[in-house]
């Protein structure tokens, strides 16, 4: 069995005293302890406010915190509730925190959640980010009613969001994830999310835990394998997403478990996704999308130069990764000055896509691939963030549905490089 | 007089008639251990470029930058030259065990010692392939970590990472093949030396107003973008 390697004796114990559950909760945490005993509270509240009857638990799966995470996540399990002192429960509401073997790596956490529902035979299961300071208890019914309601197995969520956050899902995992397997899932890396036991338990049987993809990344796989298992999605809207604080070197290992993990999943599929075309709309549950406008100070001309700049210095490595035509292009592009470069959506997507297609042939290290793309999505951030500067939510919508459709439209492309070249 | 004459020469023939005959079916043992090993080692090029075909060596060459290097002195491909090796190296092997056969005085301590440098060769090729390999995926790696830390020069970073292992990788392969050991150890050291010398004298002198700069970008300009807002990427 899979949860006997992942689920510690000590956690086993524990879990074995709470029983068979209906709902279970995990909070994959490491050092968060400014957020995490308020997420931990507002779960609670909206546990005992929307599912009262129904047996519960709250599982932390911590990847060895030195801030007292644990610590807090224990006391924020008994302590009065901020939001909603009327609330009682009728059923015991259980709380684990338990530490994973082998290091901070949110796909380990995310096996020991599963595994943790497995065991407990929980119907209804949701995960929730520890940075979501935002999060109301409205957000637990959003997330779990559909799953317990009306029988969908994933539901992914929507949010407000500022026009300029989450730009590598909305430039890049969004549009490619969308045009290749069909579905217009708007956050295929969800942060938060709710699944029935049903496909717990047929993720939790996939074979890739193993793998690096298992340690960074899991949570796009979890999204990919629901569409390509064929199980039932809906998109959630949640409320307003409380902005994370990345620095820039952040942006790396964000590529690896999102991008990486996508083309590594290409490869897995290929069967499913080569015979797709069109893509479909999926039940949204509440507003399909909001966008916050309040102006934000970027700098965009460092952007510019870090672009300009990676395409000089990698040209040897993506001379090995792209076409020369695109590779001229993309020199043309770089050539330019800062007021006037465009990186067009049509050779963005060319971009990714022989990028996709190196990193099947694996025409050098595949995580060098990934690297190699960091400098390029900067210069299509740049683009970005020029082209809707002072654009509306409705304008900002409308050129991330142009980009998604020439993913689209490009995707007979990345099936002729598929095994085409090198 | 002239009948001793005749009888030396009687003899004197008789014993090269004699020794040909000895020599003939040695010389006729040595042709056909040669064209065994003609047969073998042909065979054994033929197993090893399917293996390395199949294993597609080429590929793993193109990644550690021999493909390049081969291309650049107008050789065959490094599985073609890999199978043509081993097959030189067979044949010379069978070569030099039909001429022991010969009996020539002197000549199975060659062959001895050939066969005892064999190894030894393999090794230092061994070393030298994979220092190539490894030149080229730290270098790369070094050039991607640069370019996306905005480091400056991030391609001399690369390239001394690359010249840093192979010349060790080298020096290993030469120290391996017990060809010049200490010239070699001392050639590294001054190389290595000289390059740490040159880094720190540039970095120092030369790339003051560089180190300023870089100095001046990563703190000044930082505290200058503490009032920009960073970008969320998911």
């Amino acid at each position: 069995m899979a949860e006997e390697s992942i689920l510690t004796d000590d956690f086993l114990r524990e879990l074995i005293n709470v029983g068979e559950v209906d709902i279970l909760i995990g909070v994959p945490t490491y050092n968060h302890a400014g957020t995490v005993g308020q997420v931990v509270q507002a779960i609670r509240a909206g546990l005992l406010q929307y599912f009262p009857r129904q047996r519960a638990v709250i599982i932390n799966a911590d990847g060895g915190s030195k801030d007292a995470t644990q610590e807090l996540v224990r006391a924020a399990s008994i302590s009065d509730l901020q939001h909603g002192p009327n609330l009682h429960a009728l059923r015991t509401l259980h709380s684990i925190s338990a530490q994973y073997p082998g290091g901070p790596a949110s796909g380990v956490a995310l096996h020991t959640i599963l595994a943790a529902a497995e065991l407990l035979r929980a119907t209804t299961c949701a995960v929730i980010s520890p940075d979501s300071t935002n999060i109301e208890p409205e957000w637990l019914e959003s997330l779990l009613r559909p799953v317990c309601r009306d029988s969908f197995d994933l539901v992914t969520p929507l949010y407000r969001r500022h026009k300029f956050d989450g730009l590598l899902v909305r430039n890049l995992v969004y549009p490619m994830n969308r045009a290749l397997y069909s579905r217009r899932v708007r956050e295929p890396y969800p942060a938060e999310f709710a699944f029935s036991g049903r496909l717990g338990s047929y993720f939790l049987g996939q074979e890739f835990w193993s793998q690096e993809v298992g340690r960074a990344g899991a949570e796009i796989y979890l999204t990919i394998s629901a569409i390509t298992g064929d199980f039932r999605l809906a998109q959630s809207f949640l409320g307003t997403k409380s902005r994370v604080e990345h620095a820039p070197a952040d942006l790396v290992p964000a590529m690896r478990q999102t991008v990486g993990v996508l083309f590594w999943s290409l490869e897995q599929n290929f069967p499913f996704w080569g015979a797709l075309s069109d893509s479909q709309a999926i039940p949204a549950i509440g507003a399909e999308h909001e966008v916050s406008l309040e102006p934000i100070r970027v700098n965009r001309k460092r952007l510019h130069q870090m672009f300009v700049h990676g395409v000089a210095e990698l040209e040897p490595v993506l001379k090995s990764i792209l076409t020369a035509p695109t590779l001229t292009e993309l020199q043309r592009a770089a050539a330019v000055a800062e007021e006037d470069f465009r990186y067009s959506n049509e050779l963005w997507v060319r971009t990714v896509y022989e990028f996709a297609a190196s990193y099947h042939k694996t025409v050098i290290s595949r995580d060098h691939i990934i690297q190699a793309l960091v400098p390029l999505y900067r210069g299509k951030t740049h683009t970005f963030l020029l082209e809707n500067h002072d654009a509306s939510a409705d304008e900002v919508e409308s050129n991330v549905e142009a980009l998604c459709l020439a993913f689209e439209r490009f995707k007979p492309y990345l099936l002729e490089q598929w095994d085409g070249r090198k | 007089m002239w009948e001793k004459f005749v009888n030396e020469l009687t003899q004197a023939t008789h014993e090269i008639v004699r020794s040909i005959a000895q020599f003939l079916p040695r010389l006729m043992g040595t042709l056909i251990i040669v064209l065994i090993g003609w047969v073998i080692a042909y065979i054994l090029k033929s197993i090893l470029r399917t293996i390395l075909r199949l294993a597609r060596f080429d590929k793993l060459s193109e990644h550690a930058g021999a493909t390049q290097l081969l291309k650049k002195a107008a050789l065959p491909s490094s599985t073609e030259l890999l199978s043509r090796f081993v097959f030189w190296v067979a044949w010379i092997g069978f070569i030099l065990i039909g001429v022991s056969v010969l009996g020539i005085v002197g000549m199975q301590e060659h062959v001895g010692r050939f066969f005892g440098f064999l190894p030894r060769l393999f090794a230092a090729l061994f070393v030298f392939f994979f220092g190539l390999l490894a030149s080229s995926f730290f270098s790369r790696a070094a050039l991607l970590a640069a370019v996306n830390a905005d480091l400056p020069s991030p391609r001399l970073i690369s390239s001394t990472i690359r010249t840093l292992i192979i010349v060790f990788s080298v020096s290993i392969g030469f120290e391996e093949l017990g060809l010049a050991e200490h010239t070699v150890l001392v050639a590294f050291s001054i190389v290595f030396g000289s390059l740490m010398l040159g880094l720190a004298l540039a970095f120092g002198i030369g790339g003051r107003d560089l180190a300023r700069q870089f100095l001046e970008r990563r703190f000044v300009h930082e505290k200058k973008e503490e009032k920009e807002d960073e970008l969320s990427p998911l």
